[in-house]
């Protein structure tokens, strides 16, 4: 385990919110939901255009702690709060801090922010070391 | 409780839905273009070497996809009844149409390797008491999910959505005319506390809050007396007497016709309303007179309540 401390940082990354990111998701997370992929449907709930579906959000908050922790940290769980919409045309930064480190868990606090506001606030849990 | 969230609340403890089997055991190919999407560069998802020298059994698949093995088919059309939450549609009916993801939680008792078959099996774990949010008032609904594979359980996820009546209708004409565009009546603002009463003016209805049978009005979230959130909503019969009143010289507001007789009426069953006075002299507007409601349509869809003599 590489040493971490509390109130580390994480390099922050950031992700342009296209309509081929947001479709992309959306059909690797198997989610067809309209409003993900059929601007049309999307305009019609009273939205401007296409929006990240929620297991996208995950899978951006879970890649981005995975590029830092590699592989051999374990990701045990993770919580998230939703916030702003991620529509298309947007841009969307995400950094990262570690809150918490007990033995080999811990926890990254990351923020999700777009031009509306926080996207997505999360917390992965890490256990590190242990290989199973 | 209302009886929509007694409805609602019997399904605390049961499944939302059957549960849901993937149609196809965790593949390679799905986890490869989860990476692609998702910019995953981690080699155990992808190479059988990299995910054993990190200590797997072999490839294993990305913990957020942990929801997605068994999502629902892609339909022309979209989902099916079935495949919907029987909770759910409860709120839809009841006018509660949005809905929106608040929170999502997972926990990973371990990688799911290639080949397993997950099982999703959702529980209605908790429905919340009405909240007033920034979309609207709602209730929020926590689904909680066990994942299994043969049986065994290898995760669970909670899911809090906001079912919600989205932003309320605001009153306008269909097709105002030049002038009207250029002079528009005067609309009142509907808010969360005060769209009972519009609603009922439409209807030709006096509609008042009662708290403990204490009427109040204008429409406010509290009683005054002790706080409480809780009211009825009671019906009046229109009749009273005029309290107080003015009549409006100036300025001459687009819209109105003057002079225009402004009353406070006391109703017979205790609260007090304001309104025009409609087919009345003014100088015979006096305080005391028995007066009963009436219903102007200002513009087609668009209704004032207004007083006449009884």
């Amino acid at each position: 385990m590489k040493t971490v401390t509390v109130g580390q940082g994480l390099p922050e990354l950031i992700v342009p919110i296209t309509a081929s990111a947001i479709v992309a998701g959306a059909i690797a997370t198997n989610d067809y939901e309209d409003v993900h992929h059929d601007k049309a449907a999307a305009q019609a709930t009273g939205v401007p255009d296409i929006f990240m579906n929620i297991l996208t959000s995950n899978g951006f908050v879970q890649r981005y702690v995975s590029d830092w922790c590699g592989p051999d940290a374990r990701i045990a769980a993770v919580d998230i709060r939703l916030g702003a919409p991620n529509f298309v045309g947007d841009t969307m930064r995400i950094t990262g801090e570690v809150s918490r480190v007990e033995g080999d868990e811990v926890d990254v606090r990351v923020s999700g922010r777009n031009a509306i506001g926080e996207h997505v606030a999360a917390t992965v849990t890490l256990h590190w070391g242990a290989r199973a | 409780m209302s009886e929509l969230l007694e409805q609602a609340r019997a399904w605390v403890g049961r499944p939302a839905s059957p549960p849901a089997t993937a149609r196809d055991p965790v593949n390679l190919p799905m986890i490869r273009r989860w990476c692609e999407a998702m910019g995953e560069t981690n080699p155990i998802y992808l190479d059988e070497a990299a995910a054993r020298a990190a200590g797997h059994p072999g490839i294993v698949a990305p913990p957020a996809m942990l929801d997605v093995w068994a999502m629902a088919p892609y339909r022309p059309g979209g989902r099916t009844a079935e495949e919907g939450m029987a909770v759910l549609s409860l709120f839809d009916a009841a006018g509660y149409t949005g809905v929106v993801a608040t929170n999502v939680r997972q926990d990973y008792g371990r990688y799911l390797r290639l080949g397993e078959v997950v099982t999703s099996t959702p529980i209605v774990a908790d429905v919340s008491d009405e909240k007033r949010t920034a979309l609207g008032i709602g209730h929020f609904v926590t689904l909680a999910y066990d994942f299994t594979v043969d049986g065994e359980p290898v995760g669970r996820m909670t899911f809090r959505v906001l079912k919600f009546r989205p932003n309320l209708a605001q009153p306008h004409s269909a097709e105002p005319s030049a002038e009207a565009k250029a002079w528009p009546h005067p609309r009142p603002a509907i808010t969360h506390d005060n769209a009972f009463f519009w609603e009922g003016v439409n209807q030709r209805k006096l509609l008042f809050q009662s708290c403990e049978g204490r009427l109040r009005h204008p429409p406010g979230p509290m009683d005054p007396l002790t706080g409480s959130l809780d009211f009825e909503i009671v019906e009046a019969s229109g009749r009273g007497t005029i309290h107080s009143f003015v009549v409006m010289h100036q300025p001459r507001l687009p819209g109105f016709d003057y002079p225009l007789p402004v009353v406070l009426v006391e109703l017979e069953e205790g609260v007090r309303i304001v309104a025009n006075m409609i087919d009345a002299a003014p100088e015979a507007v006096e305080i005391g007179r028995a007066v009963v409601a009436d219903f102007v349509e200002i513009e087609p869809g668009y209704l004032l309540p207004a007083f006449r003599f009884a």
